[in-house]
């Protein structure tokens, strides 16, 4: 039987997937990319939680174990969470779901890979040969006047890969706006294709002064320019406005994408329309915007004035306003919905709790009172990841398990799926609950030794990384895997609405044989039959 | 509170209490609110779960219901808000005639010098029940003091003064750490807090070498460094008076009006350019790199010392919440 030609064997050639401006390869060469350096950031954290089992530094030497917090923080953010939902499932399915043959400009798209992998070459060139050790904040006069490591390169290639962020963003909105298919309005949109135009906003307007802040940082510690170091005339706390400008809407960056994986996945498995779909595409927005408007909340014990500390505070209640909105739609699309436990469901439930959690615990650190206590201890890094892990990882592997028959034309095995799910949830918690509990008891981040008193928590924090990890590597394995020996995936296993399941699974190069038509509203699940059965692997 | 399993580090200081209530206000209603969450979901996914025949109902949504969860916890939030706000604002306002204890911060440890004169190295001794207020600058980069069982943390700049305040309530030997990266030793930058009751303290005092007051330091270091040549103690010097300036506005030549509090000291003597009082010259010489941070302590002292009424040691406290930008940003 002849095989069907899809976008994955148009071509063969090294040079046909280098070369090509199909969003679809695009995306999968994205994968690639950003899954090989989430395993980096990755061993960087196991080798600090194996530090952090004892009290002494005995593993590594301090500078060391600060080059693995830095490198890991400075790769998990930029090398992993700011591309991954909008460079991978963003890339593949912002077309689809709209109707159109390819995002709005290709090539630019294509350059977009290319700055990422030079970026990361560099970034890697600056690992090999010494490392960072300022942090992935890389505050002032440290940075710029007493490291003595690699902050120059690093710097740069934090500063190229964001103009892989800013392209991408670029082309999302353009293609929004103007390549949807006849009688997709606005309002039709689905939900996943508004919180990608919020991120687009978000990586326009930002990117770019982070970009110049490092560019200063290089600029001072190269040229001796005084910009942030008092000795020299400068101001350390510019320093950490400009970062942080920058910094606070990228974590937006990073979990919008999520949200909107989620808002796919919640009415495909309860087969109802979304409550309250204008509020969600609202929220998203105003997420977007609030989100520019509160970076001093790193920033309460920093030497900023009393005033400044009270407006920023109020400001940040305000955007956990649009987040909680969010909870409770997806709560209310359960009510008298139909739902399956699909692997995809399960990540989705897991992203609810545990992003449910994170965001409870940026009250506390909203609070300026508790703040200064809290900031600066391991109550911080609990709260991000729970949000990052917790919740942006989540996201993702559940957009990668929800849309990967579309994407290989495989299914993966449904019964492993499940158990990996159930693995990461657990490990997660087991490695960042104990975190809260190690910051309002007092243990500053960034220490390679504690007092003794802080062991028992560590340990426990340690034991579920192991966990954590071996549900991150199970995927991987069965992703792979079923790309030979996975059952074939049917166009729609799932019953999905969205255009991107009226094609083929996987899609042809140019998506759809003609331009579809909409007449339908998003989520029209009233009108999609349920599949009999999850096709299940053997 | 558990001995095995503490859920919060000894409440020692008098604020320690006020942010442990809001801490738990905020555990019971994240409990609350997740309990509440995840029953929903729960109770959802066992009662509606997939069963043959049984169709979901599709509902558009709920205006009155989205307003409703997004005004109720708009109000809880701002109830947070204000009393996260009101303990923060308490933490930075040392109250008046609190004993000021200077610190230096340096990559890797802590200097702290007594307004009585004895100075410590990673060690705070302090008497129970005394408002201590820490006036601290950084020789290099930031760092962060920080008291667990206080409940305080404050930043340690380069280039100018922060300041927290505390009163110790309970004796003890409270940890010290460093809570912002500063490099190799950073984790190694630790060091205690130690309440004494007011007797013992004051035997410790006494029984420390005479290195004389930090003012007394100061008075000499003013002399040693030919400050009188110019600030003469009435009008007829090339510079201001320093009696009676500090706490006290002053008129830039440039229009602008600062208050003389540590900062504009401080900067005076590393940094003179940057602000020269309407009348006079920019002729003073340039002290950075001349003086230490301990010594530039002490001329501060020293210089609070000259504000009437005379007295003697630690001198007026400027009475203004610590932090507070009344003075012009640095240019």
């Amino acid at each position: 039987m002849a095989e069907r030609e899809t976008y994955l064997n148009k071509e063969y050639g090294i040079r046909s997937w280098l070369l090509t401006t199909d969003h679809k390869r695009i995306a999968l060469l994205y994968l690639i990319s950003i899954t090989f350096f989430f395993f980096i950031g990755g061993f960087f954290a196991l080798l600090i939680r194996l530090e952090l089992l004892t009290p002494a530094g005995d593993l590594v030497q301090a500078d060391t174990y600060n080059k693995l917090f830095t490198m890991h923080g400075m790769v998990m953010v930029f090398f992993f969470l700011i591309p991954s939902i909008p460079a991978v499932l963003g890339n593949f399915l912002v077309p689809l779901m709209i109707g159109a043959k390819d995002l709005a400009f290709p090539r630019i798209n294509l350059l977009s890979w290319y700055l990422y992998v030079i970026a990361g070459i560099m970034m890697l060139h600056s690992i090999v040969t010494g490392g960072v050790d300022t942090g992935w904040t890389f505050y002032t006069p440290f940075s710029t006047a007493f490291s003595n490591t690699k902050v120059i390169e690093a710097g740069l290639a934090i500063f190229v890969s964001g103009f892989s962020s800013i392209l991408t963003g670029l082309n999302f909105v353009v293609t929004i706006h103007r390549m949807r298919a006849p009688g997709m309005t606005w309002s039709r949109l689905p939900l996943f294709i508004w919180a990608h135009y919020a991120t687009s906003i978000i990586q326009l307007l930002g990117t770019p002064v982070i970009a110049i802040t490092l560019v200063l940082v290089v600029f001072e510690r190269a040229f001796n320019l005084g910009i942030f170091d008092p000795n020299r005339g400068g101001d350390p706390l510019l320093f950490q406005h400009l970062f942080w400008f920058y910094s606070h809407p990228a974590v937006y960056i990073m979990i919008l994408p999520s949200m909107g994986v989620v808002t796919e996945i919640i009415p495909c498995f309860t087969r109802k329309r979304i409550f309250g779909y204008k509020f969600v595409a609202a929220s998203s927005i105003g997420i977007a915007v609030l989100g520019f408007l509160v970076w001093a909340h790193h920033m309460f014990v920093a030497g900023i004035s009393l005033y400044s500390a009270l407006i920023f505070s109020l400001l940040s209640y305000l955007v956990a306003v649009p987040s909680a909105i969010k909870v409770f739609n997806w709560t209310a699309t359960m009510y008298k919905g139909s739902i399956s436990f699909t692997t995809p469901m399960l990540y989705a439930f897991g992203f609810i709790g545990l992003f449910t959690m994170g965001g409870l615990t940026g009250l506390f650190l909203a609070a300026l009172g508790i703040d200064v206590h809290v900031t600066d201890t391991y109550f911080v890094i609990a709260h991000f990841h729970y949000i990052m892990v917790g919740g942006a990882v989540m996201g993702y592997l559940a957009g990668m398990h929800f849309w990967w028959p579309k994407i290989s034309g495989r299914m993966y095995p449904e019964w492993l799926g499940k158990f990996a799910a159930l693995i990461v949830f657990l490990g997660f918690n087991l490695t960042f609950f104990p975190q809260f509990l190690l910051g309002y008891m007092g243990m500053p981040r960034r220490y390679w030794q504690y007092p003794p008193e802080f062991q028992v928590l560590n340990v426990l924090s340690t034991a579920g990384s192991t966990i954590l990890a071996v549900g991150y590597i199970l995927p991987m394995i069965y992703f792979l895997w079923s790309m030979r020996y996975g059952e074939p995936a049917p166009d729609n296993p799932w019953g999905a609405s969205g255009l991107e399941w009226t094609t083929q699974s996987p899609p042809t190069t140019f998506n759809f044989e003609e331009t579809p038509e909409v007449t339908w509203e998003a989520y029209d699940y009233e009108h999609i039959p349920a599949p009999e059965e999850v096709p299940v692997e053997r | 509170m558990f001995d095995n399993f503490p859920l919060w580090p000894t409440a020692a200081s008098t604020g320690a209490g006020n942010v442990d209530a809001l801490y738990i206000f905020l555990v019971a209603l994240s409990s609350f609110m997740c309990a509440a969450i995840f029953t929903m979901i729960i109770v959802f996914a066992l009662r509606y779960r997939r069963r043959k025949g049984v169709e979901a109902e599709q509902i558009e949504g709920s205006t009155v219901l989205e307003i409703t969860w997004s005004a109720v916890p708009l109000f809880i939030f701002l109830f947070i808000f204000v009393w996260g706000a009101a303990i923060y604002f308490a933490e930075r306002t040392p109250p008046r005639g609190a004993t000021e204890v200077y610190v230096v911060a340096k990559q890797w440890m802590w200097k702290l010098q007594h307004p009585e004169g004895p100075r410590e190295i990673n060690e705070l001794h302090v008497p129970v029940g005394r408002d201590v207020k820490l006036i601290m600058t950084s020789q290099d980069v930031i760092h962060s003091f920080y008291v667990p069982s206080f409940r305080i943390k404050q930043d340690v700049l380069p280039g100018r003064y922060t300041t927290a305040w505390f009163r110790a309530i309970k004796p003890g030997t409270y940890h010290l750490f460093c809570a912002e990266y500063c490099g190799t030793m950073h984790s190694g930058m630790i060091g205690q807090v130690v309440v004494m009751e007011p007797n013992r303290y004051e035997a410790w005092l006494s029984g420390g070498g005479t290195s004389g007051s930090l003012a007394a330091n100061g008075a000499s270091m003013f002399q040693q460094l030919g400050c009188p040549t110019c600030h003469r103690s009435d009008t007829q010097g090339r510079g201001p008076n320093l009696v009676g300036v500090f706490g006290k506005p002053v008129h830039l030549e440039d229009g602008r009006t600062v208050i003389a509090d540590e900062d504009y000291i401080r900067e005076s003597i590393v940094a003179p350019a940057a602000k020269i009082v309407s009348g006079f010259k920019p002729i003073m010489p340039v002290f950075q790199g001349l003086v230490s941070e301990e010594q530039l302590n002490a001329l501060v002292v020293y210089i609070k010392s000259l504000s009437p009424p005379p007295s003697g040691s630690a001198g007026q406290p400027s009475g203004l919440p610590a932090g507070a930008e009344l003075q012009q940003p640095k240019e």
